[in-house]
């Protein structure tokens, strides 16, 4: 080999290793084919419907083959009979919104064993049940935000109530139990938390529940809805009530959802991520996951696609993102 | 419920002839179907999962059968369900000894069983009503007791029983348990003068009454046995899922009736067996297994399991309607001849 | 001859004279109940009856009452519909769908299309009952199945949001005239005809026979299977139209739409007096043991119960409104035979 030539190869070995280092770390690149299977909580639930087609999006874009199966109701024991059925038709990986964090955990344990990798979504299981947790949103940040939301429209005063989906719904329970604490700081003193009702995430009970509780706590200042379907059927009934103007409204929704109702003024502000991302980011996890780059552990970093690069924290949770805050003068720039 | 009587006698022996045979026809087809369209459903893995998936509904249609088959009803099973998931929890975390435990949730179901029993036998009231009213009543207890508290974390050797399985086979910890259970309710229905009696009630209930069937203790006793292996399904589900939960088994009440209907237990008493029902939970069971595995969506299997049941019924009355009118043709054109034979003379 | 509670009063009543007569007669017990339970609510908590708090009654009685009206022709026929509410699940998202595909549909239209619907569904249920002959309790239960999951299928995760429904329409779940919702005349409307023609007419009269007493029915020379099929068909075309009015009232409507409600219904029924073996009950005792139900949760929430007693305490009002009823049969009718549940 002649001296030039040597130095050209060298120099293009050099400039590829180097490229590789910028863009992927020791990425090996990511495998296609991979057969990925999609359990949200219940297939019928337009937020998980938007959730799961963010997934799909994703197994297109890196030419997996993604699908989505499910439910039709939430009881804890509802998804398992999908993860046995992806064990036994040997999928790559599993990503699934776990109706119940401890329920699934023996099932997912024996895909793990199996060589099935497990990223759950939206709703976490106990860690050992999966190697990675997509969080759409910091769990504490949504309780202390939202009560922060409240607190500023209210004055920092009054009664106000909660209305969360089920009663069993770990995702509510937990941003529930971030409010508390939350409360418990002394720029809440008075704040008082009347009431938590529970809407089943229907529309229709939680709509006769915003209702009752309207009737029932004559001085209601506020309330927080920590879901899409009852912050919705919420701002329905205080829309066409005498409660409106008067009762502060916020809690976790979409903007297409309620844009009707921000532009009304029966709601001020309201939060969420996108839906789509969370799925999304949850394949990328996935694929990464199947293709050897990350085992989950804290501090390794994936690159995700649209979504630029993210790390894993501890326990194998990969947060998403600070959520979107809408408003008045932003909600027409997102239609989800 | 229905109002027809002619043809039953047909009827009935065109079901007591073939419907479970009927049955188990499907079945093959069901599991020769299965094999064929995946080469997954018959692996040793797979047939657990599918055994273990409908346990507790199959536990619950046991009693339920004999129940059905002296002409009640009860609505209630899954809400016990619940009832004793809640309270094995809650014993749970209040560090009661499991083995009291497990007793106390038995007894409680055993309870629940005795309300139903006491209103329907002792009050003479309607057994769907009440148990329409039990079922909230019971499901209400369990929010009760657990509200939005989800107990987890049971003894490692109690839920190795919910997911594991009896040793060197494929058969499921639970099921063994639905498989002793349905062997003693078939001895007891078909080999004992209990069965025979319970037959008698549904069969018709004054005569029963007539007869000297001690009618009232019979069906007491059923709604008790209904109501503690209720709460023995609630603690198979506790353990399998290592989850107590207020709202655990909502809606398996429908199931469990439509298997026991498909079982070929009839609605206006008297008639079915135990195998029927066993049968029908297998070829549901089977059938959910290879829609899932096929991927079909889930909103199907309801349509499935929907018109079975409507089958189920719809086509052995076809057939004798069928046989029937047949029949009477036959017999016409006998009287006629019979008619112009005698004229001529 | 029909059982109605008027053939009950020549026999009976000895002994609590008046009193007696007037807990028989469920329609005035029912309304003794609801004015019991107001005055006690209201002393506590004014705000109960406050304008809009009524108006919420109102309107949240109205379509379980109106379903109330199909299931208590079911049920005096000693049949039962247990499809209803996946019936009303489907002609709700169909009513929502016209309105989305179809803008500037007229609103009558779209009630025709779901009652019409509604009447094809029960047309089902009918025919399989009646020329079928599978026990209603197997063939709705069947149907609840079937339907919903036809929803589903058809559906899936999508929904019709109130944006996509015109105000005119919504207006029939928030408007109101002299006072009262117009969702709630509509119901009050039907109510009269119902009460009218179950009375009043050889067709309604004839319900009440095939209940109290199917063989006796045949021999009276009633077609039995055309009167059952006819009830059914007339509980699947209100319950399209409740279906109809589920949208209005609520603007959103997703697979999920009255998932449940059967049992509700049932329970109102049977709590308004119509005895679930057949032959006994009126459609307006019916309709206020729906509005009893309703008061009764109303109350509940007014009184600031937790919400996880609510569902028991529900239960438990149905117990006792069934044996309260069987403690005033057997009272009156002391030896007389004993009708077994046969569902």
């Amino acid at each position: 080999m002649n001296p030039r030539a040597f130095a050209q190869t060298f120099v293009a070995v050099l400039s590829l290793t180097g490229l590789g280092t910028i863009g992927y770390g020791q990425d090996k690149p990511i495998k296609k084919d991979l057969k990925i299977t999609c359990v949200p909580k219940n297939i019928n639930n337009p937020y998980m419907v938007t959730q799961s087609n963010g997934a799909m999006d994703a197994c297109k874009e890196l030419g997996e083959q993604g699908k989505v199966v499910g439910p039709s109701e939430t009881g804890a024991s509802a998804q398992v009979p999908y993860i046995n059925t992806a064990i036994t038709q040997r999928q790559n990986a599993i990503l699934i919104a776990a109706n119940d964090p401890n329920a699934l955990v023996p099932y997912l344990k024996k895909a793990m064993e199996q060589k099935i990798k497990v990223v759950t979504l939206d709703s976490d299981t106990a860690p050992e049940g999966r190697s990675i947790f997509i969080n759409q949103a910091s769990a504490e940040g949504i309780g202390q935000s939202l009560v922060q939301t409240l607190a500023k429209a209210i004055g920092n005063s009054g009664d106000f109530a909660i209305l969360s989906a089920t009663p069993n719904a770990t995702n509510q329970n937990t941003w529930i139990k971030y409010m508390q604490e939350e409360l418990k700081k002394p720029e809440y003193k008075d704040m008082k938390l009347v009431k938590i009702a529970y809407g089943n995430d229907e529309d229709q009970k939680s709509f006769t529940e915003t209702q009752g509780l309207l009737q029932a706590y004559p001085n209601l200042k506020g309330i927080i809805s920590p879901t899409s379907v009852g912050i919705a059927a919420a701002a329905r009934y205080i829309s066409t009530s005498p409660y409106k103007g008067k009762v502060v409204l916020t809690g976790l929704g979409t903007p297409n959802q309620l844009r009707e109702f921000v532009k009304d003024g029966t709601i001020k502000e309201f939060e969420l991520w996108k839906p789509a991302d969370v799925g999304y980011l949850a394949a990328y996890a996935a694929a990464q996951l199947c293709s050897g780059n990350i085992q989950g552990k804290e501090g390794e970093t994936f690159s995700a696609g649209k979504l630029g690069n993210r790390t894993v924290g501890k326990d194998g949770v990969v947060l998403l993102g600070p959520p979107t805050v809408f408003n008045a003068d932003n909600i027409d720039q997102f239609n989800f | 419920m229905s109002q027809n009587q002619t043809g039953t006698s047909t009827r009935r022996l065109a079901r007591r002839v073939s419907w479970e045979t009927m049955l188990a026809g499907l079945l093959a087809i069901a599991i020769l179907g299965g094999a064929l369209v995946n080469r997954d459903f018959l692996t040793v893995e797979n047939w657990s999962n599918l055994l273990a998936n409908f346990v507790e509904i199959a536990l619950m249609a046991l009693p339920l059968s004999l129940i059905v088959i002296t002409g009640e009803i009860d609505l209630s099973v899954a809400s016990i369900l619940g009832l004793s998931s809640s309270l094995l929890g809650l014993l749970w975390e209040a560090k009661v000894a499991m083995p009291l435990a497990i007793l106390l949730c038995l007894l409680l179901g055993a309870a629940a069983g005795a309300l139903n029993g006491f209103l329907i036998v002792r009050f003479r009231l309607p057994s769907l009503a009440v148990t329409i009213g039990t079922l909230a009543l019971l499901r209400g207890f369990a929010y009760i007791l657990l509200g939005d508290k989800a107990v987890a974390d049971f003894p490692p050797e109690y839920t190795a029983f919910g997911i594991g399985v009896i040793p060197f086979t494929f058969i499921p910890m639970p099921f063994a348990l639905f498989i002793i259970l349905a062997v003693v309710f078939w001895i007891l229905l078909h080999h004992t003068t209990v069965g025979r009696r319970l037959y008698a009630i549904g069969g018709n209930q004054t005569a029963a009454l007539f007869s000297g069937v001690d009618l009232k203790r019979l069906k007491m006793l059923l709604f008790i046995a209904s109501g503690a292996i209720s709460a023995l399904a609630g603690i198979v589900y506790t353990f399998r899922f290592s989850s107590s939960r207020a709202d655990n088994g909502t809606g398996f009440e429908l199931s469990a009736i439509a298997a026991v209907f498909l079982g070929g237990v009839t609605v206006q008493g008297g008639k079915g067996t135990v195998t029927g029902v066993v049968l029908s939970l297998l070829l549901i069971g089977i059938i959910n297994n290879v829609l899932t595995l096929a991927d079909v969506a889930n909103e199907i299997l309801r349509i499935v399991t929907g018109s079975l049941l409507i089958a189920s019924i719809l086509l052995p009355n076809l057939i004798a309607s069928t046989r029937e009118r047949w029949r009477v043709r036959q017999r016409l054109r006998e009287i006629a001849k019979f008619g112009a034979a005698s004229t001529a003379k | 001859m029909f059982p109605t509670h008027k053939n009950e009063f020549k026999s009976g009543s000895t002994g609590l004279g008046w009193l007696n007569v007037f807990l028989r007669s469920r329609e005035a017990s029912l309304v003794l109940l609801i004015a019991v339970l107001t005055t006690v609510t209201t002393a506590l908590n004014p705000r109960f009856l406050s304008p809009q708090s009524l108006k919420d009654l109102m309107l949240n009685v109205s379509i379980i009452a109106l379903l109330v009206l199909g299931q208590t022709v079911i049920i005096l026929m000693r049949q039962i519909d247990l499809s209803i509410s996946s019936i009303v699940g489907i002609t709700a998202f169909l009513s929502g769908t016209l309105f989305l595909n179809h803008p500037g549909i007229p609103s009558l239209v779209v009630v025709a299309i779901a009652i019409l619907a509604g009447l094809l569904l029960g047309a089902i249920n009918a025919a399989l009952i009646a020329w079928g002959k599978i026990p209603a309790l197997i063939t709705t239960l069947g149907t609840l199945y079937i339907f919903r999951g036809a929803n589903y299928a058809w559906v899936h995760g999508r929904q019709v949001n109130a944006a996509n429904v015109p105000g005119s329409f919504l207006a029939i779940g928030t408007a109101t005239f002299l006072g009262i919702p117009i969702l709630t005349w509509i119901v009050l409307i039907l109510l009269v005809i119902f009460a009218i023609g179950l009375r009043q007419y050889r067709a309604g009269r004839e319900y009440y026979a095939i209940g109290s007493n199917p063989t006796a029915a045949v021999l009276a020379g009633i077609n039995v299977s055309r009167r059952i099929a006819t009830g059914f068909a007339i509980s699947g075309a209100i319950a399209g139209l409740a279906g109809a009015l589920w949208l209005a009232r609520f603007g959103t409507v997703d697979a999920t739409a009255g998932e449940g409600i059967e049992l509700t219904v049932i329970t109102s029924t049977v709590v308004g007096g119509v005895a679930i073996t057949g032959g006994v009950g009126t459609v307006v005792g019916a309709v206020l043991g729906a509005l009893l139900l309703s008061v009764f949760s109303s109350t509940l929430v007014f009184l600031r119960v937790p919400s996880f007693w609510q569902q028991a305490f529900q239960g438990a009002m149905l117990l006792l409104a069934i044996a309260l009823d069987a403690y005033l049969a057997h009272r009156h009718a002391m030896r007389s035979r004993v009708k077994w549940s046969h569902v």
